[in-house]
């Protein structure tokens, strides 16, 4: 579902922008993956796939505080002296993340609430500040927005696919923002109301997190070879 | 009684690494040998040690609500709670600084073994968290938050330790090419979590 949307965005960009611009947007979904092979920003990608509903709304403020953090560090980046940027950073990264938290505290705080201290970690996400040091602070504003949207949107289908997988086979059920939790299978089927179906409970709890996403791993370095690493 | 719970509780129940993925980040990248893991893992337990403590003060003398009113009574329904996450961070980062240029003055030998970690400290989501979890669970006292930030920093040299441990004897064995690194390291995890689920529920 994720990757529909991500090949949408591709090609509307791709009449726009160059090659090179493209590779920044479709990189980081595969080849230069940020969770799989950057190894960025897995903290708080596992810890909160329990339901689809908090992987949407952590991936939507990850692409909201990337965007903003990698346009202005980019803006900045001629400004800055080399010894300070570290707590530049910190500070720019840190305001956008006040400003994520203050809203879904005043619009969703049931989700707040569930996502607790994750949202405040999004600061310390190595992958914001991983891009913000490795690209940003070296190129121009509009690349580095490309760039955010690229890394934003591979951490994206990341989070997704992990949360759907666990709560399908955790829950039986998938939860839509706005829409609840959607059951699929008949009430009827549980074993608790006589019937021969149990959810898998292990999928909810923290370790299966990390199995998956070692299982999507494999998948992928399996369809391609160029990521497999030495022993 | 109260600060060994808080401490075990630390490093086997609550494991920084197992139960809540953080510091998740430095824990894959920094572990393809026990010697510089036992360093980063030192390095994080010295760290939170000393900058969960500080973010306490702070917390419950500047941020929280009514936290001003020592200053003038007046102030007694202020509520600074929204800064918590920009002065947390900014705490942490002036302290890392702070220590790695204190360690390196007076104790020259301890700074060999921790230079390098010292500065990736900064931005390892376990120090942060550690901080946040403190403010979610309003400790009573100082010395309860500092033995929380102690315990968690343990759990965390704990589990980094042993996944060094563990991928050092791996090179030795057959795994599936796709798997190799990055995936067997992420699976091994997986189930030493579900061992170390065994521990919960151990009331001290």
């Amino acid at each position: 579902m994720s990757t529909d949307t991500n090949s949408a965005v591709e090609t509307k960009r791709e009449s726009l922008f160059s090659k090179k611009n493209r590779k920044l947007l479709k990189d980081p979904l595969d080849d230069s993956n940020p969770i799989t092979v950057q190894v960025l920003g897995i903290c708080s990608a596992l810890a909160i796939t329990v339901q689809l509903q908090q992987a949407v709304i952590m991936s939507l403020s990850v692409l909201f505080v990337m965007i903003g953090g990698n346009v202005i560090i980019s803006l900045l980046r001629n400004m800055v002296p080399d010894r300070i940027r570290i707590i530049v950073q910190l500070v720019v990264v840190a305001s956008l993340v006040i400003i994520v938290d203050q809203v879904l505290k005043a619009f969703q705080p049931d989700i707040s609430e569930k996502l607790s201290v994750f949202v405040g970690l999004i600061i310390t996400n190595c992958i914001i500040m991983g891009r913000l040091e490795a690209f940003a602070l070296g190129n121009k504003p509009g690349p580095a927005l490309l760039d955010a949207i690229g890394n934003a949107m591979g951490y994206a289908w990341i989070l997704l696919v992990v949360s759907i997988v666990r709560e399908i086979f955790g829950s039986g059920a998938i939860s839509l923002p706005g829409m609840g939790q959607v059951k699929f299978l008949p009430t009827s089927w549980f074993i608790s109301e006589g019937g021969f179906y149990e959810n898998n409970n292990l999928m909810i709890l923290p370790p299966m997190a990390l199995i998956t996403v070692g299982l999507i791993i494999w998948i992928q370095r399996s369809r391609n070879e160029a990521l497999i690493e030495e022993n | 009684m109260e600060y060994l719970s808080i401490f075990v509780k630390g490093i086997f129940i609550e494991n920084m690494i197992f139960a809540y993925f953080l510091g998740m980040c430095s824990y894959l990248a920094v572990s393809k040998t026990v010697k510089t893991a036992n360093g980063l893992g030192l390095a994080v337990i010295f760290v939170l040690g000393i900058t969960v403590p500080i973010n306490y003060l702070l917390e419950n003398y500047v941020l929280k609500e009514g936290a001003l009113a020592w200053l003038n009574p007046e102030y007694a329904n202020v509520d600074l709670s929204f800064l918590s996450f920009i002065m947390f961070i900014a705490v942490i980062a002036s302290m890392v600084q702070l220590v790695e240029m204190i360690v390196e003055k007076f104790a020259p030998a301890l700074y060999g073994a921790l230079g390098i970690f010292l500065p990736l400290i900064a931005v390892n989501c376990s120090i942060l968290g550690g901080a946040l979890f403190m403010q979610d669970r309003q400790y009573p006292s100082i010395g309860e938050a500092t033995v929380f930030g102690l315990g968690s920093g343990v759990g965390w040299w704990l589990a980094i330790v042993a996944i060094a441990a563990i991928r050092e004897k791996i090179r030795y064995s057959h795994v599936p090419a796709p798997l190799r690194g990055l995936g067997i390291t992420f699976i091994i995890t997986g189930l030493m979590g579900i061992a170390f689920m065994s521990f919960m529920g151990i009331e001290i």
